[in-house]
């Protein structure tokens, strides 16, 4: 079986390519998607890519989040489909409430583009099953709105569901908890502000992004397996 | 219909810049008297800015042809070949809207270059972006207002370049990043981009084909830039009336995003005529340069134009630089597709107009004829020969800085540690330089290597000027900043292919000046011809001067080669005991260092500056490429400012790895540490390599007659040299990469 | 503000933005900030031109914004005696 990813695309999105050349490395052909789809019927997992939708015009996300395409989005979401948002697709699901919380300017207050070290903090999703609770990843930041914000009973609530995906070892933006990735009650909607797609081809980086995209491509071979999205 | 015609001030002409003989030209060219429309379209594009009147002259004396070049300077961008892809490059200035609002005139500076490489048909591949600022704030030094706004400015465009680059997703790769006194006051921002098209989808300016529609796309119009043919409008300026001031520019990088996209997708459609986008002298100049170009003429309806101001008038509609805006002209069966495309991506088109046999631009608004002109003559500009004195200059004393610094280890930290030679990791960290996936090798490297979408082939870039160089003397110093940037693509394995280049110099009026302009020229066209670099294209920015001083000759050369399938080597030393040698000779002379600069103070046009063989270079480069090629090195970094100090402490930060070195035996015995290690000698790379590869490095070089002394070895956790020097990695780190944050801290 | 005239591109983004999410009666969009802070001045007249001073100084940028004060007096509470 060839997985079907879609790759959703915002006006502004700019890492669509690279995700779509990430997953190409690892052998699966994904397929853009515009914001203007209203089905996301056949696709086997949803993939929001990094940018700046909209310009960042009024909040990061803000506008993006109504776009048409959310609507299947959250229908896909709520079957169990597996939604991965990264950095600008984080901000934009944080914004439609497919995820809690919010991104906020970086404490520096300067635009941050560098690698981090992440810290795996559960392996029971989609997107970490193939790594180990503890394990660190070597992936790039590239945002000035990473900030990760919840008010305390939300931070409680996520520990206490093992819902905080990752954490940052040395928090480059102030983040609460040095969240760096959050993961969806159902466990199968993840946002995170690094990007894995930055680090899957080696001549022009790391390769530790392919443990996450990995993981996710294996678990639509192998649903049932530990970690997975469909019951 | 005949044009409407006006009477006005007489005056009024020498007010916006043109001269008494220039304004009878206008008049012999359309056999009366211009109208106010008319006459903001001539002068501005007659300035300095559009028409290059004072530097024709000289530019038309560069080298421009070469094998790999498919189109030299006159279009929006040159263009080379490399691994069967075109390569478009440019690079421009934004320097004095950087003064005045750093931001945003760092924001427009991108939106604008972008937008030429995309005039091209490319696809902006990457950003560079050589800076040069006054001093930043030091303890006891200078004066602090001025270091001041310095920083605020440094900080002003490095944000600036930031938003607008990582918006648009086009990754910023390399730079650099100076300081002198000269450029407190005048900052230059310069800004060059690359883009990529497959060969045959390279797209031109021409409007042709009568009949065939002029469509505008992007931003609105409005009265941004409109500058000194403001003094054109018609109301009187009361209180309360600033709307109709004209307005600072200001970027919208999302803007320029769907334009990318947009265009992109229209040139792959197959319904894009010719592409033209609008920079200074906005509408006026993108319609009368395509039709000029292609034989024909236009009809244009400044109703028909979006507009963000109400009651804007005819020459402020012509002359208006709203950024983010592009010209295409289409068939009219193809029309509808073009428009439905934009539209798709919430992009706001209009059909302005239409392409005439007439070969003269005519301009309707509210029903009458505002504008009736040759479209020729608007690009057919005034070219000036104006007073050029070449500058003697004198030589610095002989045997300046020989004696020793009281503590060496100080004077590398020190010297490490200045803010033009320490790690600009504060600015590049701050800019997007991984989108794309295209960086193989990215800022902090002696050139960028960049990957080709559409082809296996790898190219590099580098940026590279010397300011001080050129005012001691303006030949050789164009010539060093050539050589440096050749020197830099061959330390990754890059064949040189071509350049950009960005002239940054003072007030045309001065003869200095001139003169140094056409002695930099000279140099340039030595320089290139030696090197096999033709000119591609470029930007001459003038008038960068501050309370009557110019600023440094600043010459900046952007320059693209063609990586070999086993480059690029690492920066720095990366095994102990790997052999670290000298491909070339260094010289006991400290002429032009920057360690001298540091020491004495003494400006630029003071501070002599070292040799230089060009054909010396070349070989060089053959044997580092060579070199690279058969994979003898491990590591190659090009010496240049700061010497061997800068270039062994950055070859030991790069992989925390030191080395034990000796200096060179001079011509007259052993060279004093310190003259060793501060000297900028030309011609010299260093390198590492597994000590079973130095015979066969030794033929390569012997071969070319390049000299190659092995130094020492890597290894250990320090940068020895000799008995007289020993200074830990850590020590290294710490005075090259604090500098700028604590420079920077508000 | 941004200044009359200036572009605005988040206010034209959202303008642009606004008809889809279901409001399409709203234009003119223009997008600045409010900055909300306590004066320690003998009286309104006094707060206000400190104000004004710490906006043409700093708070605005000149160049590209228009600002306007608003004083509300003894709105930061009464210092203790």
């Amino acid at each position: 079986m060839t997985a079907r990813v879609a790759v959703l695309l915002f006006p502004g999105s700019n890492c669509e390519q690279d995700v779509l050349h990430a997953f190409g490395c690892l052998g699966v052909r994904a397929e853009y998607v515009w914001h203007h789809a209203t089905d996301l019927g056949g696709f086997d997992a949803v993939v929001l890519p990094g940018g700046f939708s909209y310009g960042d015009s009024l909040r990061t996300g803000a506008i993006a989040a109504f776009s048409p395409v959310m609507g299947a989005v959250r229908a896909f979401a709520a079957e169990g489909g597996p939604v991965l948002g990264i950095c600008n697709g984080f901000q934009i699901l944080c914004e439609a409430g497919l995820l809690p919380g919010a991104l906020r300017w970086n404490a520096g207050l300067k635009f941050i583009c560098r690698p981090v070290d992440l810290r795996v903090e559960t392996a029971a999703t989609p997107f970490t099953r193939g790594a180990e609770v503890g394990q660190v990843l070597r992936i790039p930041i590239n945002h000035f709105q990473g900030n990760y914000y919840g008010p305390p009973e939300l931070l409680a609530e996520l520990i206490a569901t093992d819902r905080v995906a990752f954490r940052y070892c040395d928090n480059p933006n102030g983040s609460e908890g040095a969240i760096a990735g959050v993961i969806s009650a159902g466990r199968n909607v993840l946002g995170m502000m690094p990007h894995p797609e930055r680090a899957v081809d080696p001549s022009v980086g790391g390769t530790d992004g392919a443990v996450i995209l990995t993981s996710l491509l294996d678990s639509l071979v192998a649903p049932a397996g530990p970690g997975s999205a469909r019951q | 219909m005949s044009v409407e015609e006006e009477t006005l001030d007489p005056a009024l002409h020498r007010q916006l810049g043109l001269t008494d003989s220039e304004y009878q030209r206008i008049v012999s060219i359309l056999g009366r008297d211009p109208n106010r429309a008319e006459l903001a379209m001539y002068s501005v594009m007659w300035s300095e800015h559009c028409s290059y009147k004072s530097s024709r002259i000289y530019l038309r004396t560069l080298p421009t042809e070469g094998r790999h070049v498919l189109l030299g300077p006159g279009e929006g961008a040159g263009i080379v070949e490399a691994g069967g892809m075109a390569v478009a490059l440019r690079i421009e200035s934004h320097n004095h809207p950087s003064y005045i609002e750093p931001v945003q005139g760092a924001q427009t500076g991108v939106g604008g270059i972008v937008r030429d490489i995309l005039s091209m048909g490319a696809r902006p591949i990457a950003l560079l972006d050589p800076l040069r600022f006054g001093p930043l704030p030091v303890e006891g030094r200078g004066d602090p207002a001025v270091a001041e706004r310095n920083r605020f400015l440094v900080d002003g465009v490095v944000s600036g370049i930031s938003a607008y680059g990582n918006c648009i997703g086009v990754p910023t790769v390399g730079g650099e990043v100076a300081f002198d006194p000269c450029y407190s006051g005048n900052p230059l921002v310069n800004v060059m981009c690359v883009g990529v098209a497959p060969m045959d989808r390279i797209k031109l300016a021409r409007a042709h084909g009568p009949g065939n529609v002029v469509l505008l796309l992007g931003s609105r119009t409005g009265r941004d830039g409109i500058g000194g043919v403001s003094v054109l409008a018609s109301s009187v300026f009361e209180a309360g009336s600033e709307t109709k001031r004209p307005s600072v520019q200001v970027g919208d990088p999302f803007m320029e995003k769907l334009l990318i996209e947009a265009c992109l997708e229209l040139i792959e459609r197959g319904v894009v005529v010719g592409i033209q986008d609008l920079g200074g002298a906005g509408i006026c100049c993108a319609t009368s340069e395509s039709a000029a170009n292609a034989g024909t003429g236009m009809r244009i309806d400044l109703d028909r134009v979006p507009k963000r101001e109400p009651g804007m008038e005819p020459f402020e509609l012509l002359t208006s630089e709203s950024q983010e805006r592009m010209l295409i002209v289409v068939t009219p069966e193809d029309a509808e597709e073009a428009l439905a495309t934009c539209r798709r991506w919430g992009l706001e088109a209009a059909a302005i107009g239409e392409v005439t046999d007439t070969g003269r631009l005519e301009v309707y608004h509210r029903g009458v004829l505002a504008a009736d002109v040759p479209a020729a003559s608007l690009g057919d500009g005034p070219v000036y020969d104006r007073p050029a004195r070449k500058v003697s200059r004198a030589d610095p004393p002989a045997g300046l800085g020989l004696e020793a610094p009281d503590d060496l280890a100080s004077a590398v930290l020190a010297l490490v540690g200045d803010p033009t030679l320490c790690s600009k990791r504060w600015v590049w960290e701050q800019y997007d330089h991984q989108v794309m996936l295209g960086t193989v090798a990215g800022p902090g490297h002696d050139a960028a290597v960049l990957r080709l979408p559409g082809s296996t082939t790898r190219i590099a870039v580098t940026a590279d000027g010397n300011g001080r160089w050129c005012a001691a003397d303006p030949y050789l110093g164009t010539c060093h900043a050539v050589a440096e940037a050749a020197r830099n693509l061959s330390a990754v394995g890059a064949e040189p292919i071509g350049i950009t280049n960005c002239m940054n110099f003072g007030s045309p009026e001065r003869p200095e000046v001139m003169g140094d302009f056409a002695e930099s020229i000279r140099g340039m066209s030595h320089a290139c011809l030696a090197l096999g670099t033709p000119v591609t294209g470029g930007n001459v920015s003038f008038y960068n001067e501050h309370a009557g001083a110019s600023i440094d000759p600043t010459p900046i050369i952007g320059m693209v080669g063609i990586v070999a399938e086993a480059g690029p080597p690492a920066l720095g030393f990366q095994t102990a005991g790997d052999l670290v040698a000298l491909l070339g000779t260094t010289r006991p002379d400290l002429a032009g260092s920057e360690y001298l600069r540091m020491t004495t103070g003494r400006p630029g046009r003071e501070s002599g500056l070292p040799a230089l063989d060009l054909d010396f270079e070349a070989a060089l480069g053959r044997v580092a490429r060579s070199a690279i090629g058969r994979r003898l090195l491990t590591s190659a970094h090009d010496c240049s400012s700061g010497g061997l100090a800068a270039a062994l402490a950055e070859a030991c930060l790069d992989a925390g790895v030191g080395a034990t070195v000796e200096p060179e035996r001079g011509p007259d015995g052993p060279m004093a540490a310190h003259v060793w290690l501060f000297a900028e000698t030309a011609g010299r790379i260093l390198v590492s390599l597994a000590a079973s590869d130095l015979p066969a490095l030794g033929a390569v070089a012997a071969a070319e007659g390049v000299p190659l002394t092995v130094l020492g070895v890597a290894g250990g956790d320090a940068l020895a040299v000799g008995e007289t020097l020993s200074l830990p990695v850590g020590e290294l780190r710490r005075a090259y990469e604090d500098t700028l944050p604590q420079a920077m801290k508000l | 503000m941004p200044k009359e005239g200036i572009a605005d591109p988040q206010g034209q983004t959202i303008e642009r933005a606004l008809p889809s999410l279901g409001f399409p009666a709203m234009h003119e969009v223009r997008v600045g900030k409010r900055i909300e802070l306590v004066v320690d001045a003998a009286d309104s007249a006094a707060a206000e031109a400190s104000v004004k001073a710490a906006c043409t100084r700093f708070l605005a940028n000149p160049v590209i914004e228009d600002f306007s004060v608003q004083v509300v007096p003894g709105a930061g509470g009464e210092v203790p005696a």
